[in-house]
Parts: C-alpha cells; sequence; structure tokens
C-alpha cells in the first residue's frame, strides 16, 4: 500500500493519539486492580468484629481447626494516636514557619529559606525519617527508641514540610488589601495574622493539613524502625510499642498465617478508605475556598 | 473616603505598648518555627553521620566498592544494593516515563474537555495510595502472575539476552520495578501536564497554521517549550522511586547479592535498612545500615535539588518566553 506524504503524516499522527490514549488505559489497570483486590479481599473480612477485637492467635485452616478471624482495634487506635501527636508536632512548626515566610518575608530576607528547606525536605525518604528519629532519640532517650512516641515524631518529620509549603501558598492567596485595611484600624500585626489573615486562609491550610495527615497515615517504613511491635495486646501508653495499620499490613502480609494475611487486607481496606475520605474531604474545602474566592 | 472620622479619642498609650510586645513575641514564634525547619534539615545530615562515625571510621571509603554485606564477619559494602537501587529505578522509569509523557500528551492535547477532570483526578488518586498497600497488591497478586505467566513468557523470547533467565521465584528484580513504576507514574504525568499546559496557545496554533499535523505540533512545537518542565519531572520520579521502601521490600525476595538477572531476587538500599533493622540488627550492624540510610538522603536530596532547580528555570523561562 502507498500513501502520499499528507496521508502518511495523517496516519502517524492518529496512531499516536491511539498510543498516548492507550498509556492512559495502561496507567489505570494497576489502580483499579488494587482497588479491586482491596475491596474484594478486605471486605471479605469487614463485620462488626474487625472494629471490636484485638489481633488474634496467627492461624491456618487445616482438618479440625477453625481460626479466628479478630479484629484491628490495636492498630485503628495506634494509627490515631500517632496521626494525633504527629500533626499536633508539625502543624504549628509548619504554620509557624509559613507565616514567618509570607507575613515578614519581605522584611526578613531569611524568610524565604522555609520554601527551599520544605522543597528539600519533601523528597526525604519516609525510611530515611525513621532511621534519623531511631538515631535521635536513642541518644536522648533510649526507653522510648520503640515507641508511639517514637514513630509520631518520624511522621511529624514527612509531615512538617507539606505542611508550611501548602500553608505558605494558601497566605500567599490573602490579598495585601485585607492586611492593609486591618493594619490601618490599628489592630496589631499580630491579631491581624492570627484573627484575620489566618481565618480567611484557614481552607487552605486546612487541605495541606489533610494532605499531609493522608501521607503519614499510609506511611509503613519509618513505623518499621521506630514503632517497635506492640500489636499482640492494647496499647500501653505511647512511650510503649505501639501498632499502626500500615505495619500491620507489613507483618500480615509477610506472616505464613492465613488470618494475619485476611487481617492484613482488611487493614488495607480501611486505610485506604481513610485516606480517600481525607482526599475527598480536602477537595471539598478547597472547592469552597475557590467558590468564596469567586464571590469575593 | 466617606467613613466618619472616629469619635472616640485615641486608645490609651497602655494597649499599644502591650501590642507591641504582642508582636515581637508572634514574631520570635514564628522565627522558632522556621529556626526548627532548618535545623531539621542540618541535623538530618548531622545526627546520621554521628550514628555511622563507627563504620565510616572501620571502613572508610571501602564501604563504597565493597561487594558483601556480612554482620557476622563485619564486613559492609554497599555495592550490592548500590546496585539493586538503580537497577530497579532504572527500569522503573523506562517503563515509567514513556506511559507518563505518553497519558500527559493525551489529557492535555487529545483529550475531549469533559475527561480531563475525572482522568487527572484517578491519577492524582493512584499517587495517593500507601506504597505498603501496592507492596501487598504486588507481593500477593502480582508475584504469581509475574512467575507463572509473564516471566514464563520473556524467559522464551527475551531469554538469549541474559537478561531473564536463572532460577524465578517472582520475587524479583524485575517485578520490584514494575511495582517501583506505578509508583513513579503519577508524579511524571502530573508534572509533564503541568509543563505542557503551559506552553502558549501561539505556540501551537503557529505550527498549526502551517501545516502540521496533531502530532507534528506536539512533537516539534509543544514538547520542546515544555522540556525542562518533563524533565524536571522525571527526576521528580526518580527520587520518589530511588527512595520507595515498602513496595520494594515485599516484592524484590530480600537478597543481599548483586543480582545476576532480572529474574534473581535482590535488595535495594531502603528495603535493606527495613529488612535489616526490623529483623534483627546486631549493634555492629546499626552504624553501617545508618551509613547506608545516609548515602541514599545525599543521593535522593542531591537529585531532588537538582529538579527544583530545572523546575524554577523552567517556570523562569516561562516568563521570559511568554512576551
Amino acid at each position: 500500500m502507498k500513501f502520499d506524504r499528507p496521508a502518511r503524516r495523517k496516519l502517524f499522527s492518529n496512531s499516536m493519539t491511539v498510543l498516548t490514549g492507550l498509556a492512559i488505559v495502561v496507567i489505570m489497570i494497576p489502580l483499579f486492580a488494587v482497588i479491586y483486590e482491596t475491596l474484594s479481599l478486605g471486605g471479605s473480612v469487614l463485620n462488626a468484629s474487625l472494629f471490636t477485637q484485638g489481633i488474634p492467635y496467627p492461624c491456618s485452616p487445616r482438618a479440625g481447626v477453625t481460626c479466628q478471624q479478630g479484629g484491628l482495634v490495636v492498630a485503628i487506635q495506634g494509627t490515631f494516636e500517632l496521626i494525633a501527636l504527629a500533626a499536633l508536632i508539625s502543624v504549628p512548626i509548619g504554620i509557624g514557619a509559613a507565616i514567618f515566610s509570607v507575613e515578614y518575608g519581605r522584611e526578613h530576607a531569611a524568610a524565604r529559606i522555609v520554601g527551599l528547606v520544605s522543597d528539600v525536605l519533601s523528597g526525604v525518604p519516609s525510611i530515611v525519617a525513621g532511621v534519623f528519629v531511631y538515631t535521635l532519640v536513642l541518644l536522648y532517650e533510649p526507653t522510648i527508641v520503640f515507641s508511639t512516641l517514637s514513630g509520631s515524631f518520624a511522621l511529624a518529620v514527612l509531615m512538617v514540610p507539606i505542611v508550611a509549603r501548602t500553608c505558605e501558598e494558601a497566605l500567599r492567596t490573602v490579598p495585601n488589601s485585607v492586611r492593609e485595611a486591618a493594619l490601618a484600624l490599628g489592630i496589631s500585626k499580630w491579631k491581624t495574622t492570627l484573627r484575620i489573615v489566618l481565618v480567611s486562609a484557614l481552607p487552605g491550610i486546612v487541605t495541606g493539613v489533610l494532605l499531609a495527615v493522608a501521607r503519614a497515615a499510609g506511611e509503613a517504613a519509618p513505623l518499621l524502625i521506630a514503632l517497635g511491635n506492640g500489636c499482640a495486646h492494647p496499647l500501653q501508653g505511647v512511650n510503649q510499642e505501639g501498632c499502626a495499620l500500615p505495619l500491620w499490613i507489613y507483618i500480615g502480609a509477610t506472616s505464613p498465617y492465613a488470618n494475619w494475611i485476611a487481617l492484613a487486607w482488611g487493614a488495607a481496606l480501611i486505610l485506604l478508605v481513610i485516606i480517600l475520605a481525607l482526599s475527598v474531604i480536602s477537595r471539598l474545602t478547597l472547592d469552597r475556598m475557590a467558590r468564596r474566592m469567586r464571590g469575593g | 473616603m466617606s467613613t466618619a472620622t472616629p469619635s472616640k479619642p485615641a486608645p490609651p498609650r497602655r494597649t499599644r505598648t502591650v501590642s507591641k510586645w504582642g508582636d515581637w513575641i508572634f514574631l520570635l514564634l514564628t522565627i522558632v518555627a522556621t529556626a526548627l525547619i532548618v535545623a531539621l534539615m542540618v541535623a538530618l545530615l548531622v545526627v546520621l553521620v554521628y550514628g555511622s562515625r563507627s563504620t565510616i571510621q572501620a571502613l572508610g571509603l571501602s564501604f563504597l566498592y565493597t561487594k558483601v554485606w556480612n554482620p557476622e564477619g563485619n564486613v559492609y559494602g554497599i555495592v550490592p544494593f548500590a546496585v539493586g537501587t538503580l537497577l530497579t529505578s532504572a527500569i522503573a522509569l523506562l517503563i515509567a516515563v514513556p506511559l507518563g509523557i505518553g497519558a500527559a500528551i493525551f489529557l492535555t492535547q487529545q483529550a475531549p474537555g469533559w475527561l480531563r477532570g475525572p482522568v487527572g483526578q484517578l491519577i492524582e488518586l493512584l499517587a495517593a495510595i500507601p506504597s505498603i498497600i501496592y507492596g501487598f497488591w504486588g507481593l500477593i497478586v502480582l508475584v504469581p502472575i509475574m512467575r507463572y505467566d509473564i516471566d514464563p513468557v520473556l524467559l522464551r523470547y527475551l531469554g538469549w539476552t541474559g537478561w531473564f533467565s536463572g532460577p524465578d521465584y517472582g520475587l524479583s528484580v524485575l517485578t520490584a520495578s514494575l511495582v517501583l513504576s506505578v509508583m513513579a507514574i503519577p508524579t511524571i504525568t502530573a508534572i509533564s501536564r503541568d509543563s505542557i499546559a503551559a506552553v502558549p496557545r501561539s505556540q501551537k496554533e503557529a505550527a498549526l497554521s502551517i501545516g502540521a499535523t496533531d502530532w507534528e505540533v506536539t512533537r516539534k512545537a509543544v514538547l520542546p517549550y515544555a522540556r525542562s518542565g518533563i524533565i524536571a519531572g522525571i527526576v521528580l520520579g526518580l527520587g520518589r522511586a530511588l527512595g520507595e521502601t515498602m513496595a520494594v521490600t515485599l516484592t524484590i525476595g530480600n537478597k543481599n547479592a548483586i543480582p545476576t538477572s532480572l529474574f534473581s531476587a535482590g535488595q535495594t538500599i531502603p528495603s535493606l535498612i527495613a529488612n535489616d533493622f526490623f529483623e534483627a540488627a546486631t549493634p555492629q550492624e546499626i552504624p553501617a545500615l545508618l551509613e547506608a540510610a545516609l548515602i541514599l538522603l545525599i543521593i535522593t536530596l542531591s537529585i531532588n535539588i537538582g529538579a527544583r532547580l530545572a523546575l524554577a528555570r523552567f517556570q523562569a523561562g516561562r516568563g521570559v518566553g511568554a512576551e
């Protein structure tokens, strides 16, 4: 078959369109495969005991043996404790640094370092954050090297740059006229920043915090290093070995026991739902902010 | 200004002094927060160097070229893991780059408007799924598929290259690279899409007006313009792949040796740290693991900073080019 030149070029162009479209399809395959597998395998252990019982004795079904399914109370509670503590540490630091960068940036050249450092920190591999916290805690308080507290320090290291960066962007969207109006009324700068600028930027800040929480909630690597393994019993306190959903997925996945692997899928399902919920909420908050800015 | 002049007298002096103090304290607090972030970055390096000092002193540069990791004999070398890390990341990019850029081109150039938003959000979702879930899925679902379905085909048709041979249990460098590529794709796609979308319309219209086809417009007018942004996206994707721990740990087979083929088990720097820390690291092995973490940190940070610089230059260049 012979083409004249324009037709051949057109054909080539169209086949490239098909190829790039195929790329989208190929990318979606693992996404749907992972979600499908998590929903179906996690769904099979989804019942009340998943949220009321602790980790069961390890067991694989044999003749004459029935295994307990057990539940993930300890892991769920551990994840919420970790996230709450990590947010408690990272959110004030991130917001404080973002305020310094945006609100005082014109007076202090040093403020520009915030964006730079948070960009660099956001590239730190999560396992390195875990190893860093392990070493640091070992130096100062060896008794809590493997604890919920240590684990939350490691997650905070990962959250700080996300919070700082998104907060910076949110504060920048507040128009200068708002600040000037408040200052012209004689309101002091710190009150202007806290009560007016920060409140106007709140949806953006909330989005940033939720993004950081979603990232931290799914992290397993730093927890392997710094959390220890306190999944077998009810949690003792934040200075004792802890448990978390991602940690349990790792322990269950690498174990040979059927009921532990099934529970790991349950943990994957709960984690996926938490993270999807967080990203939907943060998207809704952003939309509200966008609408309000259009309206104003 | 039509507002009435204030009828109240000026506020008493005391209030002003108090708010002045408030301003100072507030500024101080924000400076403390900033200092903490800067200190964190410095501390990362200092603490890892401090923690690994005994290995650095005892082994010196031999840590960088020794091919054995033997905690019993107190011999540590990073070569097998450096090879594993670079190999898995390279293969992952080989798969992720064409797919990611192709998807970005389709999303910005060809896709109908109603498709762009939802597909973009699905790709963001791909980035939001935790790596431990990818790893778990890889271990339970992908590993058997690779072992029984895909690897035999590769062995049959590509076995002669020597890359696809040897004992194969599905837990392999190839499987880990595939999972890594899934994780690098959203980064590459998102940043490429934004860079391509930022190409001015006039650039495309000029090419169309001289009779270029859709692909010629993309290839000759759009991609060169967006090039540095796309490269930055690829490098950031590489940074993510190099530091990825859980997805690799669960799928690579965790063998402390230089992989002999893509079917053989291996180990990356992050998976080494995760495995040996969590299992039973001897007190003597921990400084060596910390030095491995230090090297990983230095590699990923330099790559990340390089990509950010390229991205900043791209954004600055766009401002000039738009005139």
